[in-house]
């Protein structure tokens, strides 16, 4: 993979908060290459900095300093409705919490994105529906979050990530507020995702059995890079 | 995309339908207030307009004393049926001259009886009136000169003292005088203050004075012109005989006072408009306030929406999506306001014309600029907080509890 372009390239990316006494430096130096096709893990103890990373990659937030290529392409130069059209032609982002609309069906929570890009209300209804039944919720389409297991709703959250097709899946703790079984069947979808649809995946977590899940894993501490190594792949 | 927003919109509203409407409130008190005001004005206007052609033509009016909104001063010198005789005499251009007088009496026939508003005048009074009979005749100048007890009687005083029959020829009571019926007036209908015109019996005046009154007074002096006479001139022309007639010296005040029917109408009808104007600037002010309302309720909307919006955006929401949601949600409101007002403004209207006894009528202009209004009241006080909403950073948002 080396004159291959990476699909995400940090160069000494750095974002900082606050000025002076108060700066709180949340990355500090990153440089980082992920390929497409890759499974990678983020590690690292609180408040290292993978949030912050993630966000970035997701062009939610812009670093302070460095360029980020996408695709080869620089980020650092658009502005917010032009990162809005790159995140949602191109990614998904599962959030750390489910992060899914209250009181909105599970059906509707995943045509979200397509809504916003303009997609036809019946070719949404379809698209969702598979996007559901990949996830494995086929016949939950009309139930509200609140009526769903913290599981269903992460599949859920993952359903609308990845209803639009994108390239790049990041999911921030997916199994985070999960127990050990539902968090297998999680890892199991984004393996199956990663392998069978060649969608890239980064994802953060704190638990190395997860971890085990990806091909690589990146350690952060105090805003820095500070391990990347190939896994050795669960059984 | 638009449609999505709309029902996004209305989905939202509905899910907390009495802030709604209590955030509306505003609106829907000044539209109704609007529609109701002008809708009563505008009626109001129509039957005085209505008024000045039925009121025949031209008309002059004299009374003792100095006309001002209220009655004629009680020290003030009465007219007589000489003045009377002398304006039509002496002044040209004239086409009936009638004097009245009026008082309240009880009139019978057989073993029914009502209290009605006696008139005594001559038999010019009709034409100054631009009024008629529907059967029988009016009384003659001759029946008038020599004070004959004969009577016309209006609509409403056949039907409580005959029923469906008909009067001519029979012979009413009045306050004791036989007084045989010689014609019915043709109806009228209400006049602007909503007393009934047809609930009246006309006589010759030298007997109402003679019989009824007890006096030789006459309470005022109608006067038509004829069709292309200055009004101006008659007036002045009256004026200078009754000065004569009255002895008031050159440089001292009138104790009478002669008005022109047509000015006094354009009166009341400037009236009504500047009168409606300032409601209306009232009503407009309100819809300000109710303005201000949505955007505070907007605003709360905004904060306590901020992770919601922050999904929105988040998952690919554009910042003029989100603002036009926000927008629209505003204007659906404050539309849902002013339909609620403008319902609201008409019953009132209807209600009201029916207890003043003017027409309802309704004005489609007002009804769209209301219905405008309440739009453009949306899309102002809704555009600080939809911003407000777009312009929220993503990651703050999601993180918002
Ligand atoms: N909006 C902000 N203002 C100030 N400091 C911030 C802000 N967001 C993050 N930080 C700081 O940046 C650092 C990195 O935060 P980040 O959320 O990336 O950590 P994390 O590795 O995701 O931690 P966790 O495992 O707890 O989620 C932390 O010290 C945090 O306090
Ligand atoms: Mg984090």
């Amino acid at each position: 993979m080396t004159e291959v372009t990476p699909l995400v390239e940090f160069r000494g990316i750095a974002r900082r908060y606050g000025e002076g006494d108060a700066e709180v430096r949340a990355l500090d130096g990153v440089d980082l290459a992920i390929a497409a096709g890759e499974f990678v893990a983020v590690m690292g103890p609180s408040g290292s900095g993978k949030s912050t990373a993630m966000n970035i990659i997701g062009c939610l937030d812009t670093p302070t300093a460095g360029e980020y290529l996408f695709d080869g392409v620089s980020v650092s130069g658009l502005d917010r409705d032009a990162r809005t059209i790159l995140r949602r032609s191109f990614l998904g982002f599962v959030f750390q919490g489910f992060n899914l609309l209250p009181r909105t069906s599970a059906q509707e929570n995943v045509e979200l994105p397509l809504v916003y890009r303009g997609v036809g209300a019946a070719e949404r209804t379809a698209l969702a529906r598979e996007a559901l039944a990949r996830v494995g919720l086929q016949g939950r389409e009309h139930h509200v979050p609140s009526a769903l297991s913290g599981g269903q709703q992460q599949r859920v959250a993952i359903a609308r990530a990845i209803v639009t097709d994108p390239m790049l899946l990041l999911a921030d703790e997916p199994t985070g507020n999960l127990d050990t079984r539902t968090s297998e069947e999680i890892m199991a979808l984004l393996t199956e995702l990663n392998t069978e649809r060649g969608i890239t995946v980064v994802m953060v977590t704190h638990e190395p059995d997860i971890a085990a899940f990806a091909h690589r894993t990146i350690r952060f501490k105090d805003g820095r890079v500070d391990s990347d190594t190939a896994t050795a792949r669960a059984a | 995309m638009l449609w999505e927003t709309l029902l996004l919109a209305v989905r939202t509203i509905r899910r907390n339908t009495l802030r709604s409407f209590l955030t509306v409130l505003g609106i829907v008190i000044g539209v109704a207030a609007v529609i109701a005001m002008v809708t009563v004005g505008n009626g109001a206007t129509a039957k005085i307009t209505s008024e000045l052609s039925s009121m025949g033509n031209n008309l002059l009016f004299a009374r003792p004393g100095q006309m001002g909104p209220g009655a004629p001063s009680s020290s003030a010198r009465s007219f007589t049926l000489a003045d009377a005789d002398a304006i039509r005499a002496d002044v040209g251009g004239i086409l009936a001259v009638a004097p009245v007088s009026q008082k309240s009496v009880a009139v019978v026939a057989g073993s029914e009886s009502r209290t009605v508003g006696l008139v005594g005048t001559n038999a010019d009074y009709l034409t100054t009136q631009a009024w008629s009979v529907s059967s029988g005749r009016n009384f003659t100048e001759s029946e008038a000169r020599a004070g004959r007890s004969v009577c016309l009687i209006g609509e409403t005083v056949r039907q409580e003292l005959f029923g469906t029959a008909d009067p001519v020829g029979q012979t009413i009571r009045v306050k004791n005088i036989a007084c045989p019926v010689v014609g019915l007036l043709v109806e009228r209908g209400e006049s602007t203050v909503g007393s009934d015109r047809d609930d009246t019996v006309i006589m010759p005046l030298r007997a109402f004075q003679r019989r009824i009154a007890g006096t030789t007074t006459v309470d005022t002096i109608l006067i038509s012109a004829r069709d292309g006479v200055d009004t101006g001139k008659v007036q002045a022309a009256v004026e200078d005989l009754l000065r004569e007639r009255r002895d008031i010296l050159a440089g001292d005040d009138d104790d009478f006072s002669v008005r022109d029917m047509r000015q006094l109408v354009q009166t009341m009808t400037a009236t009504t408009t500047i009168l409606t104007g300032l409601l209306g600037a009232v009503a407009a002010v309100s819809l300000v306030v109710g303005g201000i309302g949505i955007m505070n309720i907007m605003l709360v909307s905004v904060t306590e929406r901020t992770r919601e919006i922050g999904i929105r955006l988040a998952i690919g929401a554009l910042e003029h999506q989100v603002l036009t949601q926000f927008l629209v949600e505003a204007v659906v409101l404050s539309l849902f306001g002013g339909l609620i007002g403008i319902l609201t403004g008409l019953s009132l209207a209807y209600g009201t014309a029916r207890l003043l006894s003017v027409p309802f009528i309704v004005d489609p202009t007002i009804v769209a600029l209301a219905f405008a209004f309440s739009a453009l009241v949306g899309v102002a006080f809704g555009f600080f907080p939809a911003r407000r909403a777009a312009r929220l950073d993503p990651i703050e948002a999601l993180r918002h509890e």
